[in-house]
């Protein structure tokens, strides 16, 4: 079965979703998210969508659950690089996202992280939506 | 109006999610709808499709390119399972009998200009989603 990469670097891990997201791909994803956190100790996870075409309730509720179970794993999660047509698409199917961050880029989202783990919430780019 | 062109899908198991996603932003592309449109119909076809496999045992999607006096793209999917008790209910935010977020039907609704819903308590279900260019 195909897998979606997590590259480690320094404290932080990275996935770049770059397939055409199945069910049960997101589904393994959030397994294997959820154990390299674990085992690597990581303190922020940067997830970019920015090849992402849709964003679906499916899809949306992955994200939102990577976010959750990182937090709880004291990780924190964002996810970089919406398409505007997905975000517009999104809020109009009455996807908000609860407690998952986003950042416009790559650089914001990593800048997110590395305030985070120094223990200061607000950074460059940083939102929440 | 008339039916430009029609083509009809299996919407039996999980991939198929998949194909229908590609093949309806292949279509929507094609005829000339703006990124936004494109990406609201592929996702409504997502959650649509989606159903059709979770909740309908899987069915059938059936593509129509409409022309004159508007353009537009209609979606119809149809499966012979259990059918929706309680439709109106099952159209609100929230509502969900699987592990989903309860956005799906309501959802999908919102990001198409005409959403129609037909289902029979153990017969099955038609939703027909348009939307106009």
């Amino acid at each position: 079965m195909e897998k979606i990469p997590i590259l480690r670097m320094d404290q932080f891990l990275l996935v770049t979703i770059q397939v055409d997201m199945h069910d049960r791909l997101a589904m393994a994803l959030q397994d294997d998210l959820t154990k390299a956190i674990s085992e690597t100790e990581a303190r922020g996870v940067l997830i970019d969508i920015s090849s992402l075409e849709i964003v679906d309730s499916f899809i949306g509720r992955m994200l939102a659950n990577i976010a959750a179970m990182s937090r709880v794993l004291d990780a924190e999660t964002v996810v970089v690089g919406m398409q505007p047509a997905v975000a517009i698409t999104l809020v109009e199917l009455g996807l908000s996202l609860p407690g998952v961050r986003t950042a416009l880029n790559v650089d914001a989202g990593m800048s997110v992280l590395r305030a985070s783990v120094n223990g200061n919430g607000e950074a460059y780019g940083s939102r929440f939506i | 109006m008339a039916v430009v062109s029609s083509e009809t899908m299996p919407v039996q198991a999980e991939p198929d999610v998949v194909s229908v996603r590609r093949r309806v932003r292949e279509v929507t592309a094609q005829m000339g709808f703006s990124l936004v449109d494109q990406t609201k119909i592929v996702t409504a076809a997502s959650e649509l499709a989606r159903n059709t496999v979770i909740h309908g045992g899987g069915g059938t999607l059936h593509i129509e390119s409409l022309n004159g006096p508007r353009t537009g793209l209609r979606l119809t999917f149809q499966d012979q399972g259990p059918g929706i008790q309680d439709v109106e209910l099952a159209l609100r935010d929230g509502f969900t009998t699987g592990s989903g977020l309860g956005l799906g039907l309501g959802g999908a609704k919102r990001l198409v200009s005409e959403f129609d819903i037909r289902s029979r308590v153990g017969e099955g279900t038609t939703i027909v989603a348009t939307r106009w260019k």
